[in-house]
């Protein structure tokens, strides 16, 4: 086997090995802790990028553990989708990372070990051909998001916490009894082997299995946020520490993942479009109300997370490549978007004198007044103008999350709806769906534009918050690949396009996993 | 048998539903506990519920598989069991911390009444 065979592991053991090297060190070894993260994070960025040049290719590759052969073994399938993924992760993760040096590693232990974690448990998810090993990675992400979440401890993190780690505990449970209920029908755990079976299933026990998938379906929607399953979402992230939720923008996209995934896989995009279609709206309605009614950044950013899932889920529901393409250039645009807005709003909130006004009065109700949960600032550059720079990004952030040009969640909304537009005559759902995504890219204008003259226009009580460099420069660097997006949209939409065809043809995904010699 | 195994995984899963919806949060750490015993035995019976079969296959012996049990049911369990006992152990901790922080073992850190 040549080295760059092992290629699509490294995405997991490397953050494996950080992760557990940092949890030997002393609590005092700060600056090695970061450093071992940096350098773990770099390879991991660098490994990420020779993997999404690896998996541009027709048959994706594949990795069989312990080299077992696929269907008896547990193979990582690294085809286009999920190395976009494990690259979107690890870019949110050293954003995370570097807006963490400047205070917030030191205000919990273990920051450093439970980020690497997390991210080993992300890419495991992307990149597992298997479906319970997608369990496994899944609860271990889970479990490092549950210390990340409780990262800076406070009562209103204590209590998000506990009901976000109840609400994930019963949806694992949920995910162990569909994964055993197909278990138990086909014989067979491999995604690729499953979805050669499951059309071969006998029509008496074709129910069992797509009870199976349903269950697991609530699972992962759980975790996506789709309503009725969502409500835990805008207070836990409000909650969470700044770069804790910057990461946590992508787990509600490992939830639309693992449909997405599962759905085109093993059912070919059939059975429960209709389901997906409701509840995508449904989040997207909720979602929006949600975020015109929301006082305080921390709740306005997690209802546009709500948005963005909403948006993903309805669009998917088409079964159709070219929205399905569409919509994943919205996953990396908005994702990368909203992770820069949860760092931002961190920043921006210094500015605020307390009790200047209602906002801080939700503050002090979701506990973002306690003082004593927040760690001592050092003294270090701070950088001039930084008003305007934060101003500067807010615009930049509203305009991905309301997609308004010339950012790039504008042209991944632009094509979804020149896609669904596209087989004539237009029916009714379609112009459902389209009325639903142009209100709610209003209520994001209102709602955001109404923050930011809160926030920089009305002048009572304001200070020019101390910002330091290492602070804006995640914000700034993902914002940046936003516009990068936006100037090379043609070759990442080829990219994310081929990616989708090759979802809705899982005839190549079986071939490559199971035809190896 | 399949009829008391049957029952039993019912009775275990709606007293775990049951107390999980309780605002108490002992009473949700009992109830996920008793819920994830449902879901370990309900995964076990999806390799069938047969007994005097073994999940080995002896070295030399004549293969026949109606006479083994599927192995891989049970390795499922294992990995249920070891990562259920994890979460709920950290979940635990989490319940020490509410109840020290907010002073009440109310699931919102409120009671309900005030």
């Amino acid at each position: 086997m040549s080295w760059s065979a092992h290629l699509p592991i490294l995405p997991i053991v490397l953050p494996l090995a950080a992760g557990a090297l940092m949890l030997l060190l002393d609590e005092r070894r700060g600056r090695l802790k970061a450093a071992i993260s940096l350098v773990a994070l770099a390879l991991l960025l660098i490994a990420a990028v020779a993997l999404l040049q690896l998996a541009d290719r027709p048959l994706a590759p594949v990795y069989a553990l312990g080299s077992w052969p696929a269907p008896f073994g547990i193979v990582l399938v690294a085809d286009r989708l999920a190395a976009a993924m494990v690259l979107l992760g690890g870019l949110l993760g050293l954003a995370a990372t570097v807006f963490s040096l400047a205070r917030w590693q030191r205000a919990g232990p273990r920051f450093h070990a439970l980020l690497q974690f997390l991210l080993m448990g992300l890419n495991g998810a992307f990149l597992t051909g298997d479906l319970f090993n997608l369990f496994v990675f899944f609860e271990l992400l889970l479990a490092a998001s549950y210390g990340l979440a409780l990262h800076g401890s406070g009562t209103a993190r204590v209590r998000s916490g506990l009901h976000y780690i109840v609400i994930n505990l019963a949806a694992s449970l949920l995910f162990l009894i569909g994964v055993s209920l197909i278990y138990g029908v086909t014989g067979t755990l491999n995604l690729a082997h499953l979805a050669q079976r499951i059309p071969l299933v006998a029509a008496e026990d074709r129910v069992l299995v797509e009870i199976g998938a349903a269950v697991l379906a609530i699972a992962f929607l759980v975790k996506s946020g789709m309503w009725p399953l969502g409500f835990w979402l805008p207070s836990t992230y409000a909650a969470a520490s700044p770069p804790a939720a910057a990461l946590f923008a992508i787990l509600t996209k490992v939830g639309f993942y693992a449909v997405l995934r599962l759905w085109l896989l093993l059912f070919g995009g059939g059975v429960g479009a209709e389901l997906l279609y409701l509840g995508g709206m449904a989040t997207l309605a909720f979602g929006a109300i949600g975020m015109l009614a929301s006082q305080d950044l921390g709740r306005l950013a997690g209802h546009s997370l709500l948005v963005s899932s909403g948006t993903l889920l309805a669009a998917i529901s088409r079964g159709d490549g070219a929205v399905t393409a569409a919509a994943l250039f919205y996953l990396v645009a908005s994702t990368l978007g909203i992770a820069a807005f949860f760092l931002l709003i961190e920043l921006v909130q210094r500015a605020r004198a307390p009790g200047a006004d209602v906002l801080a009065v939700t503050a002090e109700a979701f506990g973002l007044a306690d003082e004593d949960t927040e760690p001592e600032e050092r003294p270090g550059p701070v950088i001039p103008a930084a008003m305007a720079l934060l101003g500067l990004s807010f615009l930049c952030c509203a305009l991905i999350i309301a997609s308004l040009p010339p950012l790039p969640s504008f042209i991944a909304k632009f094509g979804l709806l020149a896609a669904v537009l596209g087989p004539q005559p237009v029916s009714a759902p379609t112009w459902a769906l389209i009325a639903l995504l142009t209100l709610a890219g209003l209520a994001a204008v209102i709602a955001m534009g109404r923050a930011g003259v809160q926030i920089f226009w009305a002048a009572e009580g304001r200070s020019t918050p101390r910002v330091r460099v290492i602070e804006i420069a995640p914000v700034a660097g993902l914002l940046a690949l936003c516009v990068v997006l936006t100037v090379a949209a043609g070759p990442v939409m080829r990219y994310l396009h081929d990616a989708a065809l090759a979802l809705h043809a899982p005839q190549t995904y079986i071939e490559s996993v199971l035809s190896r010699p | 048998m399949e009829l008391i195994i049957a029952l039993l995984i019912g009775t275990l899963a709606g007293s775990g539903v049951w107390l999980l919806l309780r605002p108490r949060t002992f009473q949700v750490i009992i109830g996920l506990s008793l819920l994830s015993y449902a879901v370990n035995l309900f995964i076990f019976v999806m390799g069938w519920v047969r007994g005097g079969r073994p999940p080995f296959v002896e070295p030399g012996a004549v293969v026949d598989f109606s006479r083994f049990a599927d192995p891989l049911p049970q390795a499922l369990v294992l990995t249920a069991i070891v990562i259920s006992f994890a979460t709920t152990a950290l979940l635990l901790v989490v319940l020490l911390a509410a109840r020290g922080l907010t002073g009440t073992d109310h699931v919102d850190g409120v009671e309900s009444d005030e």
